[in-house]
C-alpha cells in the first residue's frame, strides 16, 4: 500500500512568497551575523564560528531528533533532564569500570554504549506509555522531566559527579579534538543533520511521520502503523539525546543538578524556529539546524559587546525568536 | 537533666509562656534541597551536626528538613510545629519575602527562630541571625585580585552569579575593592549563573573578544571550573589567577597541589548553617546566651592554610 498518492502532506506552495518565507531562520541568522560583525569584527573569526557550532551541536542533536517527535504530533518535555540522568549515569558507570577494564578506551566504549542503551530506553518508555497508555505526550515527558531530574540529584547528593581524572583525559579528544580542523562535535552534528534529513525526506518511515502528524486518523485507515512509528520517533529522540550526552560529558567531565538545565526549552525553540508546525504535519531538518545555530548566535553576540545591560539579555533572545517566527509565518497555516 | 527546669524559667521569661517546657527539645531544622553544590554542602553539614550535636546534648532531638522551594519550605515548618512541637528552628530561607509571615507566625506562637544567611523582610521575625558576609566576600576577592596583580596592575574580567541582592553586593564591594590599584581595568562583567556550562560559554566569549586578559573572578568555584576548561581549550597563557570563591572541595585540593591558575580562594561556607545549629541547640538545651547576629567572615585560603578548610566527604 503506497501513500505517495494520498494527499496526507500539505501541497507544495509554490509563489514566490511563500519561497521567501521558507528561507525566514535562515535570513534571520544572515542578518544576525551582518549585525554581530558590524558589533565586533572577531566574530567572523574561525575559532569564535567553531565555538558557536560546538556550542550549538548538543541543543542542535537533540532537536533534530525533537524534529520527527514534533513532526508527528508529540513533544518531549523531558530532554534537559534526561541528558542530565544520562550524564550522572554514564561517568557512574565509567567510574566504576575503571578497576576492571582500565582508563583507556574499553571503559569509554562501554561507557558510550550505556548512555545510547539509556537514552534509547527512556525513549521506548516515553513512546509506549504514551500510545499504549494514550497519555498525552506534554504530561508523561513533564513527568519525566521531574523524575530523571530528580533521580541524578539524588545519585550526586545535590552536588556534582565528576569524571575519573584519567578516563577524562583519555575522553577528552572527543570534545576538544578535531578532524581536518573542524571540530568533532560539529561533525558529528552534520552527520545527525544529514541522516535526519535523509530519513525525513527519503525514507517510508519519514514519509509515515509526516502523514500521522497532519492527520492521525486518516493515517490509521491508510494502514500506517501508526503505534511502532510514533514509539520509533520517541526511541529516535532518546537516542540523539544519547549522542549529545556522549559529546557533552568530556566538555567538562561532570555532571551536577544544573547540567541540561532548559535545553528542552532550547531544542523545542530550535524546532519551531526551523520552520516546524508546532501542530505538527511538516517540518524541516536544515531549519532546525539554522535555528539551533540563531539561538547559540544571540548569546554569543550578546557576550562580545556590552551595549545592552546584562539583565536585558533573555528579552533580546525573545525579541529575535519571535522576529524569526513573524516573518516566516506565510510559511505555516 | 538540670538543664530543664533552667530551660523552662527561660522560655517562661523568654517567651511569656511555659507550655513549651518539655523533657525533650524539639529543634526544627528546615534548609533548601540540594539543587546545586553550595546547598548540598548545606544539607551535608546539617546531617553532620545533627549527628554530633545530639549526641552533646541528649535531651535535645534534632529534625532536618529540606524543602524544594518557599511554598514548601512554609509547609514544612507549620507541620514541624503541628506534628513535632518544635521548640526552636534553625532556617536558611528558600526567598525572603515569601517565608517572613509564615515565620513570624511560628515566632508569635513561642518558637525559638534563628534565621540563616537569608534575611527576612522583616528582622523583628527572628530572634537570632547567623549569616555569611557577601560584601566581605567581594572585598576580600578584590583585594586579594589587587594585590596579586601588583603595581603593574592588568586586565580583569568578572563572571556574576545570578541577578539577585546577594550577587549585587558581592559585585560591589569587589568593585571597591580593587579601587584600590589604579591599574587594575575591568574588561566586562557577565552573568554566568553559578554555573559551569553558562561559564564556560560566557569565558570563551570572553578569550574570543579580549586578547590581552590578566585575572579572573569568577566568583564561584562551580564557575571557576567552567572558567578553567574555556582557558585551557583556547590554549591562552596570558592569564596569571583564577579566583573561585565559596571553598569547593576540588578547587581546595588543586590549591593544596600548587595549581599555576588556583593560587586563592574566598570562603562562603556552607557550613554556616551547623554553627547556627549549634549555637541555637546550646541556647535552647544548654542554656547559653545567643547573639542577635553573627556574621561569619569571608577568609582568604591560600596554600598555607588550605588543609583546614578541606572536607573530602562533603559533596561539595
Amino acid at each position: 500500500m503506497s501513500v505517495s498518492d494520498t494527499p496526507l502532506t500539505p501541497p507544495a506552495r509554490h509563489s514566490l512568497l511563500a519561497r521567501v518565507a521558507a528561507l525566514g531562520p535562515l535570513l534571520g541568522l544572515l542578518t544576525l551575523m551582518v549585525v554581530a560583525t558590524l558589533l565586533n569584527s572577531d566574530f567572523l573569526s574561525f575559532s569564535n564560528l567553531t565555538n558557536i557550532l560546538t556550542r550549538a551541536a548538543f541543543t542542535g542533536i537533540i532537536a533534530v531528533g525533537m524534529t520527527f517527535v514534533i513532526i508527528s504530533g508529540g513533544i518531549d518535555l523531558s530532554v534537559g533532564s534526561m541528558a542530565a540522568l544520562i550524564a550522572g549515569s554514564m561517568i557512574l558507570i565509567m567510574n566504576a569500570l575503571v578497576p576492571h577494564l582500565g582508563n583507556g578506551w574499553s571503559t569509554i566504549v562501554v561507557g558510550m554504549v550505556c548512555a545510547l542503551v539509556i537514552g534509547g530506553l527512556a525513549g521506548l518508555f516515553h513512546g509506549v506509555i504514551i500510545t499504549r497508555g494514550r497519555i498525552e505526550p506534554f504530561i508523561v515527558t513533564l513527568g519525566t522531566l521531574g523524575i530523571f531530574r530528580a533521580v541524578l540529584t539524588y545519585l550526586s547528593q545535590g552536588g556534582s559527579i565528576s569524571l575519573d581524572q584519567d578516563v577524562g583525559d583519555h575522553y577528552g579528544p572527543v570534545y576538544y579534538g578535531s578532524l581536518l580542523g573542524v571540530p568533532v562535535p560539529i561533525l558529528v552534528f552534520t552527520l545527525v543533520a544529514l541522516l535526519g534529513g535523509v530519513i525525513l525526506n527519503r525514507t517510508r518511515y519519514g514519509r509515515y511521520v509526516q502523514a500521522i502528524g497532519s492527520n492521525e486518523q486518516v493515517a490509521r485507515y491508510a494502514a500506517i502503523n501508526v503505534i511502532g512509528v510514533k514509539i520509533a520517533t520517541y526511541v529516535l529522540l532518546g537516542l540523539c539525546v544519547g549522542v549529545a550526552t556522549l559529546l557533552y560529558v568530556p566538555r567538562l567531565g561532570s555532571a551536577s543538578p544544573s547540567t541540561g538545565l532548559l535545553w528542552e526549552l532550547e531544542a523545542i525553540a530550535a524546532v519551531i524556529i526551523g520552520g516546524t508546525a508546532l501542530k505538527g504535519g511538516h517540518g524541516r531538518i536544515w531549519g532546525t539546524v539554522v535555528g539551533a545555530v540563531l539561538l547559540v548566535t544571540i548569546e554569543n553576540v550578546l557576550n562580545l559587546t556590552n551595549i545592552i545591560s546584562v539583565y536585558l539579555n533573555a528579552a533580546v533572545q525573545g525579541v529575535v525568536i519571535i522576529l524569526v517566527a513573524f516573518f516566516q509565518r506565510g510559511n505555516r497555516r | 537533666m538540670k538543664t530543664v527546669p533552667r530551660f523552662a524559667l527561660l522560655s517562661a521569661a523568654l517567651l511569656g509562656s511555659a507550655a513549651l517546657a518539655q523533657t525533650k527539645q524539639v529543634i526544627g531544622v528546615s534548609i533548601p534541597a540540594a539543587d546545586h553544590g553550595w546547598t548540598a554542602g548545606v544539607v551535608y553539614h546539617a546531617g553532620v551536626a545533627k549527628t554530633q550535636l545530639e549526641k552533646m546534648y541528649p535531651n535535645a532531638q534534632i529534625i532536618v528538613k529540606t524543602a524544594k522551594d518557599a511554598n514548601e519550605q512554609a509547609n514544612q515548618i507549620q507541620d514541624l510545629y503541628t506534628i513535632n512541637k518544635i521548640s526552636a528552628l534553625v532556617i536558611l530561607p528558600q526567598e525572603s519575602a515569601p517565608l517572613t509571615r509564615p515565620i513570624a507566625a511560628l515566632k508569635a506562637k513561642g518558637v525559638f527562630i534563628t534565621v540563616v544567611d537569608r534575611g527576612l523582610t522583616d528582622p523583628k521575625a527572628q530572634d537570632a541571625y547567623v549569616a555569611g558576609d557577601n560584601p566581605g566576600f567581594g572585598n576580600v576577592a578584590g583585594r586579594y585580585i589587587s594585590k596579586a596583580l601588583g603595581a603593574a596592575g592588568g586586565n580583569v574580567v568578572i563572571l556574576r552569579g545570578l541577578p539577585t541582592v546577594i550577587d549585587n553586593q558581592r559585585n560591589d564591594a569587589f568593585n571597591a575593592a580593587i579601587k584600590s590599584n589604579a591599574k587594575i581595568k575591568v574588561l566586562d562583567a557577565k552573568f554566568g549563573n553559578w554555573n559551569r556550562d553558562d561559564a564556560f560559554k560566557v569565558m570563551q566569549d570572553y578569550l574570543t573578544r579580549f586578547p590581552k586578559i590578566d585575572a579572573v573572578w569568577a566568583s564561584d568555584d562551580d564557575m571557576a571550573a567552567g572558567v578553567l576548561k574555556a582557558i585551557q581549550q583556547a590554549k591562552r597563557s596570558d592569564i596569571r589567577l583564577v579566583l573561585g570563591g565559596a571553598g569547593m572541595k576540588e578547587m581546595v585540593q588543586r590549591l593544596i597541589k600548587g595549581d599555576a591558575l588556583i593560587t586563592a580562594n574566598v570562603t562562603y561556607p556552607p557550613s554556616m548553617i551547623a554553627d547556627a545549629m549549634r549555637l541555637t541547640v546550646a541556647h535552647v538545651a544548654g542554656g547559653k546566651p545567643i547573639a542577635a547576629s553573627t556574621i561569619i567572615p569571608s577568609v582568604l585560603i591560600t596554600k598555607a592554610n588550605a588543609a583546614q578548610y578541606y572536607f573530602p566527604n562533603s559533596p561539595f
